[in-house]
């Protein structure tokens, strides 16, 4: 994980906030490499424009959070599933 | 929409500073006061958020630096380019009121009854969630060894020192001062290491439990290096700052 990334502990109230549980023990599998990663460990990019969550094995985007005026956009198209 | 928060939906909530103390020049512990405050874990986190006159919003999270049941405080570390950090550590008093949201995380948490060894490895502002972790131990009166391996700059940036100089009983912390040292220094001189875990870390067939927390290469080298000296990655609990603390 390079040094500009936190990890998903750092988003645990963003998520807890989407989807009203935490979600930092939630597993993540990799919609592109199959990876499984428990979600505390996934590389988290705070940019900006918003949050960008990456595979920790083949860097693709995993989930990304956007906020707008108290709404927050989600999409998760880059995860196989989340559990 | 103010007023409609589903019953037990992590929500922002209004605290007001009580306490602030200076830990270090770039480090400052302050004490919230949350009126619906649920209770935390040891080693979870809040989200902090403030909002400009011109409605311009900044939210950061801090590690909770104490213990359950006592009352909730955060310690945090001033970064320079902060939007969060230099309000909190040069502006903040007493009576302020700022937003918060949690407790959060479930992952990096110790509790009593987890047991096990400890490793404790923290870098930096990384000792906050594994100082809060030391205290639950200690109210609880348990008794599993812990070592706290502490990474810093130099003595002067030792967050908690007075606390760490008498540790409870079964509880070791080992120093690692990485650019300066004070005269006299017998502690480690250097970044953590493979070396330096070899000599420190509880030997895995002890079946410990390790917490990391601290700039993400501070984590990433520590974590592979437990993982190398045996320890199964899933007992190997990771909190990631980022480059430059928090």
């Amino acid at each position: 994980m390079d040094d500009a990334a936190v990890d998903g502990n750092a988003i645990g109230g963003l998520l807890a906030s989407v989807f009203g549980t935490d979600m930092t023990t939630a597993v993540g599998t990799c919609g592109s490499c199959g990876a499984i990663t428990m979600v505390a460990e996934l590389p988290v990019y705070l940019t900006e424009i918003g949050t960008v969550v990456r595979c920790r094995s083949c860097q693709s985007v995993l989930m990304v959070f956007v906020s707008v005026r108290g709404i927050t956009c989600v999409d998760l198209m880059g995860l196989a599933s989340l559990s | 929409m103010a007023g409609t928060a589903v019953r037990g939906r992590l929500t922002w909530q209004t605290a007001t500073v009580g306490t602030v103390m200076d830990e270090t020049p770039q480090v400052r512990t302050l004490s919230l006061s949350v009126p619906d405050w649920s209770g935390h874990r040891a080693g979870q986190h809040v989200d902090i958020r403030l909002t400009a006159d011109d409605g311009y919003q900044a939210e950061r999270a801090y590690s909770i630096a104490s213990a359950p049941g006592e009352p909730l405080t955060i310690t945090v570390e001033r970064l320079d380019n902060g939007e969060v950090s230099p309000y909190l550590t040069e502006e903040a008093r007493p009576g302020d009121q700022l937003e918060v949201r949690g407790p959060i995380g479930g992952y990096f948490v110790w509790e009593a009854e987890t047991g096990a060894p400890l490793l404790l490895a923290a870098g930096g502002s990384g000792v906050v969630p594994l100082r809060a972790i030391l205290r639950h131990r200690s109210l609880v009166g348990s008794s599993v060894p812990v070592r706290l391996l502490y990474s810093s700059r130099s003595w002067e940036d030792v967050i908690y020192s007075s606390e760490l100089d008498f540790p409870a009983d079964g509880v070791e912390v080992i120093y690692a001062l990485t650019r300066s040292q004070p005269p006299m220094w017998h502690g480690y001189a250097r970044r953590v290491d493979r070396q330096m875990l070899a000599e420190v870390a509880w030997p895995a067939a002890d079946r410990p439990l390790a917490y990391v927390c601290g700039p993400t290469s501070f984590v990433e080298s520590v974590a592979a290096g437990l993982v190398g000296l045996g320890y199964p990655a899933e007992r190997v609990k990771t909190e990631r700052f980022g480059a430059t603390g928090q």
